[in-house]
């Protein structure tokens, strides 16, 4: 008797890249792939529109594109004069090229008057456009956000925005892999957030360069949804273009009911499929690390990329190299000076990192019963519209605007200071965003990555601060 | 897009580390919606104070720093964004070439996408280029060789590997989408089977 060949072991991502090859990778081209779903902003999209023009032709699949509006858009509502309050008239000009673009090539867009526009990594995932299996892409390198439901995930250039508009497909060759797997229970202070900023900081801000990751092992499994979110999304600060991780219970039951999710018997037909996804036990990665989640604290960045972070309590490290001499001196910190000898100007609670409503709740819990220091202005951007409504349900915002924090309408407001959401030259803020690069938040402005629980207690604190320090802070008084 | 074959220039030296996507074009310049004249942001935060003046004696503000074809760039250049602004910036600054010991993916694909050509050469050669501000130095993409010469006259060659289709375009100048275009039976037979 002959036995059938057996198939080899397929991680997640093979069975994603696979899955989705239009054309097979030879030695002189690369391959093709089909994507199932692609994100569009007003910022990366104007020039692959016009490639459409040029060249005469529709959107291929305007049914798998889906547009918002979020970088370049006012956080504040509109003045008396019903006009939004812009940050220049070419922003103003840039969504309005989106809106005729989208109008023109028949693509769904969520405008100002939608129920559900929000940032574009946001909204995706609560409109249940993001799904497991799924080939993602969008002119932005948080699309590895999407990766959180087991799809293949990652941002792209706007020459490529064009090719997807077109042709529904992208020229790729296919990346590394590489498993990252976190043992071990995550202690309860310790989020989604910290686990990212020390995974990071293990592998260097350039340790995932040519990789695709993919997160497994106990602490991972144990996230919510929205955690997943949080750590997939900053899988770019690793140089990796794509994380992911294995649909499971948890990303079914997210998942089911959604707008733009299979309803009914379909729905679970499709989760059926979706839970064969995870990797095959033999399957063999390039790369593969295991971290001990035991060993990670709160944390924060100190210096000028993420990967330069440490344990909240814990100083500023000594400069060992010419790149982190530079960083502490853009920062203005000393090798060794406590973390909490400095002064923080401004917090920013938001951005497709950690603008989701249990990131919202998080902070605000920190708030509640207190009052953000006097020379702190603090900043509370909700992910989407959805997440506004929500948090406004819950009266978070009464919460947030009682501790003398401002509550603002959705975008990506300070998280990419292109909309005049921005930090000072010279000032501090701790921001739940995803990049400390100079200048990122504003020109001259210092930038510390935490989680919404470490930013609320550094507003209340007026310096940097952990939540433990403040209850300390509270027993002392 | 425009062909690169073999180009001998000048070198810029930019040796700082991981420089990312938002130092070589802040995101407050994104607002356009095309690309032209983007060049004059190129490293705007570095090349200019508060009132956009230029800072004296900044390498890019030097004489010659817009006839410099060729970047040399610390390790990990292109990090962070995918903003295509910013190989674009570049292109429109002047340069050709960027070259570091290793460049970030998404830069890496945009550059080819939009013809600025992305070398990546050992660490030890890397470090020898950050050394050579100023001087002249051959790109050549056909032999995939960059050709420096040493303080005693002799000639040192530096082979690099880069993608073989990106160098295809690249040589003649073609446009990557025209593949795409060539592929519209096998799209169309996916589409119908998957």
């Amino acid at each position: 008797m002959v036995s059938a060949p057996e198939s080899p072991a397929e991680s997640l991502f093979d069975k994603l890249w696979n899955s989705h090859l239009v054309q097979a990778q030879t030695d002189a081209t690369p391959a093709i792939i089909y994507i199932d779903l692609h994100l569009v902003h007003e910022v990366t999209s104007p020039q692959g529109f016009d490639l459409l023009r040029e060249k005469g032709i529709a959107v291929r699949r305007p049914q798998r594109t889906l547009a918002t509006l979020d970088h370049s858009t006012p956080t504040l509502p509109a003045g008396d004069d019903g006009q939004r309050p812009y940050i220049t008239a070419q922003a103003r000009r840039q969504v309005q090229t989106l809106r005729d673009n989208c109008h023109e090539f028949g693509i769904e867009l969520h405008d100002w008057d939608s129920p559900s526009r929000g940032i574009v990594h946001v909204m995706g995932p609560e409109l249940g456009a993001t799904q497991p299996g799924m080939t993602i892409v969008c002119g932005d390198s948080h699309t590895s956000t999407h990766g959180a439901f087991g799809a293949l995930a990652f941002g792209i250039g706007t020459t490529e925005v064009g090719h997807v508009l077109a042709k529904q497909c992208l020229l790729q060759n296919k990346p590394k892999s590489m498993r990252v797997n976190v043992e071990g229970k995550l202690a309860e202070d310790v989020t989604a957030k910290d686990l990212a900023l020390n995974i990071i900081n293990y592998l260097g801000m350039n340790g995932g360069t040519g990789f695709v990751i993919e997160y497994a092992g106990e602490a991972v499994r144990g996230l919510d949804m929205e955690s997943r979110m949080t750590l997939c999304n900053l899988t770019i600060e690793a140089g990796a273009r794509a994380g992911m991780i294995a649909p499971d219970h948890k990303t079914i039951d997210y998942l089911r009911g959604r707008a733009k999710v299979p309803q009914g018997d379909a729905f679970d037909q499709a989760a059926e499929d979706w839970l064969q996804l995870a990797s095959d036990p033999e399957a063999v990665f390039d790369s593969e690390i295991t971290l001990d989640a035991a060993d990670m604290r709160p944390t924060i960045t100190y210096g000028t990329d993420p990967g330069m972070s440490v344990a909240i309590g814990e100083p500023v490290p000594l400069a060992t190299n010419a790149t982190q001499e530079k960083a502490l001196q853009y920062m203005g910190f000393e090798g060794g000076q406590a973390m909490s000898e400095r002064k923080v100007d401004v917090v920013f609670v938001g951005s497709c990192t950690n603008g989701r409503i249990s990131d919202l709740r998080a902070a605000t819990e920190v708030l509640r019963g207190r009052r953000v220091a006097d020379h702190v202005r603090m900043l509370v951007v909700p992910g989407s519209e959805n997440i506004r409504k929500q948090a406004e349900s819950e009266g978070l915002h009464e919460t947030i605007l009682a501790a003398g924090a401002e509550w603002r309408l959705p975008g990506c407001s300070m998280c990419i200071a292109m909309n005049g959401d921005l930090v000072p030259p010279g000032k501090t803020a701790v921001s739940t965003s995803n990049r400390n690069f100079e200048g990122r938040q504003g020109k001259g402005s210092r930038t510390l990555l935490a989680s919404p629980e470490t930013a609320a207690a550094s507003a209340v604190m007026g310096h940097v601060a952990g939540v433990a320090d403040l209850e300390t802070a509270q027993e002392v008084a | 897009m425009r062909a690169f074959t073999k180009l001998t220039g000048q070198v810029l030296v930019l040796e700082q580390e991981n420089i990312d996507t938002d130092q070589i074009i802040p995101a407050r310049f994104l607002t356009a919606t095309d690309f032209d004249g983007i060049g004059e942001h190129l490293f705007a935060d570095w090349r200019l104070d508060a009132s956009d003046e230029p800072v004296p004696g900044h390498r890019l503000n030097q004489s010659g720093a817009r006839q410099s074809p060729i970047l040399v760039g610390g390790h990990n250049f292109g990090c962070g964004s995918s903003r295509e602004h910013a190989p674009h910036a570049l292109l429109g600054f002047g340069f050709r070439v960027v070259i570091s010991s290793q460049i970030a993916d998404i830069f890496r694909s945009n550059s080819q996408n939009v013809g600025l050509l992305p070398v990546v050469l050992e660490a030890d050669q890397h470090a020898s280029l950050l050394q050579m501000d100023g001087e002249e130095i051959t790109v050549d993409l056909e032999d995939c060789e960059v050709t420096v010469r040493a303080s005693d006259g002799t000639e040192q060659r530096w082979p690099f590997s880069i993608d073989p289709f990106a160098r295809h375009c690249l040589l003649r100048g073609l446009d990557r989408f025209d593949f795409l275009e060539q592929a519209e039976d096998a799209i169309a037979a996916y589409e119908e089977h998957r």
